[in-house]
């Protein structure tokens, strides 16, 4: 079970709305992932001939939990605006903070998204911030009142698995009793089975499922990998060692001899 | 009176507030939310909220997002 903004979750894999090649696809791509916490964003009235009552409305039908994104906020101020406004269309206080610093890698801007969380927190949103794997990061993020942390792995969109597993597990180890869940960057299952195995609490992802040629079938195979390496997790595995030991046992081998003949 | 809404400049006739500039948007959005000058108007507030010349206003709607 995972508590993450007062709600208990079942499904540990968070996943994105977009870029799906239709609304039945994320549809059956949401369903098939198990997931109970889509991310949404907001966008100005009359982009394209998009039917926000539809998807909104599909979205509550689905019963899910949803988690508005700040996405594209260059400012505390901007992002500061967009929490609002997503509060009241969503009627939810969660919040997916992003305060972008930078434009090449969309790396978070940690001065900007500490100040905006700070400011949120106190207006009783639950901030779920989007963050680098920084630890002074994450302790000044606490200090505002974060109840979860959540690193990328890579930067957002490149699928390319976590870029330094290494700073990843002294994250983990950082903050172990944080709910910290591995957001960006994730491009294959066995990506997300990686961070799971190192005891991150969760996964959330979109266009490694929303690109792949069959997005169904892929939301089920991140599902498998993150309960996979949650599972392998929880049941501890084994330590690497430097060199070949035999797996059957040496003792009563036939043939063998005390002496070389 | 002019003013700029979603980035757009255009001219508004008899419009003094902003649930006037939303119903004069018409359209059957069900789900949306008002920005003014970059600060966030309450639902509640549309009535008092007060337009004038140049006005910046942010109307935003849910859409698919990661």
């Amino acid at each position: 079970m995972l508590r993450l903004g007062g709600k208990e979750l079942f499904s540990r894999f968070l996943i994105g709305t977009a870029r799906y090649p239709s609304p039945e696809t994320m549809r059956q791509a949401i369903e098939a992932s198990g997931s109970e916490v889509v991310t949404v964003s907001l966008r100005r009235y009359g982009s394209g001939k998009w039917d926000s009552n539809a998807f909104l409305n599909l979205l509550k039908e689905m019963q899910l939990n949803i988690l508005p994104n700040t996405a594209g906020c260059y400012s505390v101020k901007d992002a500061l605006t967009v929490s609002r406004m997503a509060r009241e269309v969503f009627n939810t206080d969660w919040i997916k903070l992003e305060v972008i610093g930078d434009d090449y890698n969309l790396q978070p801007d940690p001065f900007g998204t500490v100040e905006a969380a700070k400011i949120l927190i106190k207006e009783g949103f639950e901030v779920f911030p989007y963050m680098t794997d920084d630890l002074v990061f994450a302790e000044r993020l606490l200090d505002a009142g974060c109840k979860v942390l959540m690193p990328w792995a890579a930067p957002i969109g490149s699928g390319r698995g976590p870029a330094n597993p290494h700073s990843l597990r002294t994250f983990r180890a950082r903050f172990k009793d944080v709910p910290c869940i591995i957001d960006a960057g994730l491009g294959k299952p066995s990506h997300a089975a990686a961070v799971m195995e190192m005891g991150f609490d969760g996964v959330l992802l979109n266009t490694a499922v929303s690109l792949a040629r069959d997005p169904v079938e892929m939301a089920r195979a991140f599902a498998m990998a993150i309960d996979a390496g949650r599972k392998a997790y929880q049941a501890g595995m084994m330590p690497e060692r430097e060199f070949a030991t035999p797996s059957t046992p040496v003792v009563g081998t036939p043939f063998w001899h005390q002496e070389k003949k | 009176m002019k003013l700029v809404v979603n980035g757009e400049a255009r001219e508004f006739d008899r419009v003094e507030n902003v649930a006037q500039l939303v119903k004069s948007l018409g359209g059957d959005v069900k789900f949306f939310s008002v920005a003014l000058n970059g600060e966030f108007v309450p639902r509640g507030d549309y009535e008092k909220t007060k337009l004038g010349e140049g006005d910046d206003i942010e109307i935003v709607t849910p859409f698919p997002g990661g």
